[in-house]
């Protein structure tokens, strides 16, 4: 697979590579990175971008870039994590528009703050949804941190 | 001061079937800016997915959307299937293709007809959805039902296509493609229609690429991708067909696009019906095992994939769901602008939204909004529009 080659001789240890099977492919990487690796992927590889998923952890909310090669039949996930409590997050919407609208969605529901984008508004909650109310939040996470406060 | 005339449309009107905002900017006649904003049919299916067993949300996915109701149901088994590599057996891979490629049929005439409408073509739509009708008596032969079939289980399918059955399938499927042959002829030969759909709402292959637009927008616009072809799933590489690709991006494109798609469909049902597989339907699954999978599906508004991750419960930790409209909504803007205001619902209307998929989640708008122009003035307008060209196409 030269996409894989490419992205280690161009990464090195910063990607660590986890091939699932011979269409899917997890690439792991630090925040910091994300940037680089997802805007080479759009820019350079040419791949596309299916979606980006947020899924809610204890210590952060981990986001997947899911980028389709469809010329090599193989769905590449970039996965990181943005740390709770600040959430900060560097937008991909300069180097690739359609993250736009998958950038709102994830900032409205888990409060991730996307840094430096055109704009952060609501896409899909309604104007009068409470500030600070983020519904794709597992509220299993939020009551065990207030019991260990209590305690 | 220009920004200051501007015409809403929504979040309720006849124009597009469901609940959507958009706000059209104008300067005369000319749109120069333009925004959408959406929400209004926000249901929250993704977080409901995590109380339910995988069992029970193939059902609950395939409520999403009522047209394509099993885009949704197809990618996520194969997201489930890809987390523990489940394998279907082969004659369930041929019936899942028959449902997916039916499915298309049935969309894109819908589509076809509406759009008809819109231009003041009400001979288009009456006989695009006249033709739809035996493609629904196909599902209810297959499944039982004309819409919502209920047909995916992961691991396989829930009911079989009977022997018995095919002959007539076949003889139906013939019929259909008599139909879809002369709407394709008789809707791209027009003068009229041609008039009124080239050149307009184009989206440039650059954009295409840039907001990563699927399906039959992207394919439109010179962007050849095709899930059926280049990420192969379920029974697509055993069947022969073209991939639809045109260059010029415009409404007329995307019709041609879609109507051309329909006969391709009718190849590859012909081909599954003639050579599916004898054997079992379904592998029986009874654990669904710890991990990620990813499920991509072409649905006949483009590429819809879910994301499940799995703990190794009967619930799935996180389901993400993405409909092709997401992607395929934020082009309008590049399409729109620029255009006349009499086009712009003929433009919106191309890219074929859902917008109950966009939003998977229902929410009531509570503003009243001032509305300068209904739904209604606008397919008139655009109607209007028709009327002239025709006028002075015969004169």
């Amino acid at each position: 697979m030269n996409i894989l080659e490419e992205i280690r001789t161009k990464f090195g240890n910063k990607v660590n590579i986890l091939v699932k099977s011979k269409k899917r492919v997890y690439v792991s990487v630090s925040i910091d990175d994300v940037k680089d690796i997802v805007g080479y992927l759009f820019g350079i590889l040419g791949a596309r971008m299916s979606i980006a998923t947020g899924i809610d952890t204890r210590t952060g909310v981990e986001l997947l870039y899911h980028m389709a090669f469809d010329k090599h039949d193989l769905v590449l996930t970039v996965r990181t994590m943005a740390e709770k409590p600040e959430l900060k997050m560097p937008t991909l919407t300069d180097i690739i528009p359609a993250a736009n609208w998958i950038e709102r969605e994830i900032h409205e529901m888990f409060g991730v703050d996307f840094v430096g984008h055109p704009g952060l508004e609501r896409l899909l909650l309604p104007d009068d949804w409470q500030v600070g109310e983020y519904p794709f939040r597992k509220k299993s996470f939020d009551s065990e941190k207030e019991n260990t406060e209590k305690e | 001061m220009a920004k200051e005339n501007f015409i809403p449309i929504g979040p309720f009107h006849p124009l597009l079937e469901e609940p959507e905002y958009f706000k059209f900017y104008v300067e005369g006649e000319k749109v120069i800016d333009a925004d959408v904003r959406i929400g209004y049919n926000h249901r929250g299916i993704e977080k409901l997915a995590e109380s339910k067993t995988y069992e029970q949300d193939v059902f609950l996915v395939e409520r999403i959307c009522g047209i394509c109701s099993t885009s949704h149901p197809f990618a996520f088994v194969q997201a489930v299937e890809d987390i523990s590599g489940i394998e279907i057996p082969e004659r369930a891979k041929y019936i899942r293709t028959i449902i997916g490629e039916l499915e298309r049929i049935h969309s894109h005439l819908l589509w076809v007809g509406l759009a008809g409408h819109f231009i003041g073509y009400n001979t288009v739509f009456m006989w695009a959805w006249k033709y739809r009708e035996p493609v629904l008596d196909i599902f209810e032969v297959i499944s039982g039902n004309r819409n919502h079939y209920g047909m995916f289980k992961v691991g396989g399918v829930r009911r079989d296509i009977l022997e018995k059955d095919i002959p007539g399938l076949l003889k139906t499927v013939n019929e259909v493609e008599k139909f879809c042959s002369m709407l394709t002829k008789a809707v791209m030969d027009d003068p009229v229609i041609q008039a009124r759909t080239k050149g307009i709402g184009i989206l440039k292959k650059k954009d295409a690429i840039d907001l990563c637009v699927v399906g039959p927008v992207a394919r439109a616009s010179g962007v050849d991708i095709d899930i059926r072809k280049d990420h192969p799933y379920a029974a697509y590489d055993k069947v022969s067909f073209e991939k639809i690709v045109m260059k010029d991006g415009d409404v007329f494109s995307k019709a041609a696009v879609r109507l051309l798609e329909t006969i391709e469909s009718v190849k590859i049902i012909r081909q599954c019906l003639k050579n599916m597989p004898e054997g079992v339907i379904d592998a029986d699954i009874r654990e669904v095992g710890i991990g990620e999978g990813i499920g991509q599906h072409e649905a006949p508004r483009g590429e819809v994939i879910h994301y499940v991750r799995s703990n190794g419960s009967n619930y799935p930790e996180r389901h993400k769901i993405r409909a092709p409209s997401f992607m395929n909504v934020p082009s309008f803007k590049k399409t729109v602008i620029g255009q006349t205001i009499s086009d712009a619902a003929l433009i919106t209307a191309a890219v074929d939204p859902c917008y109950c998929c966009t939003e998977r989640m229902a929410v009531v708008d509570r503003d009243t909004n001032k509305v300068l122009m209904t739904g209604d003035d606008l397919v008139r307008m655009c109607q209007e529009k028709t009327e002239k060209i025709k006028g002075a196409i015969k004169g």
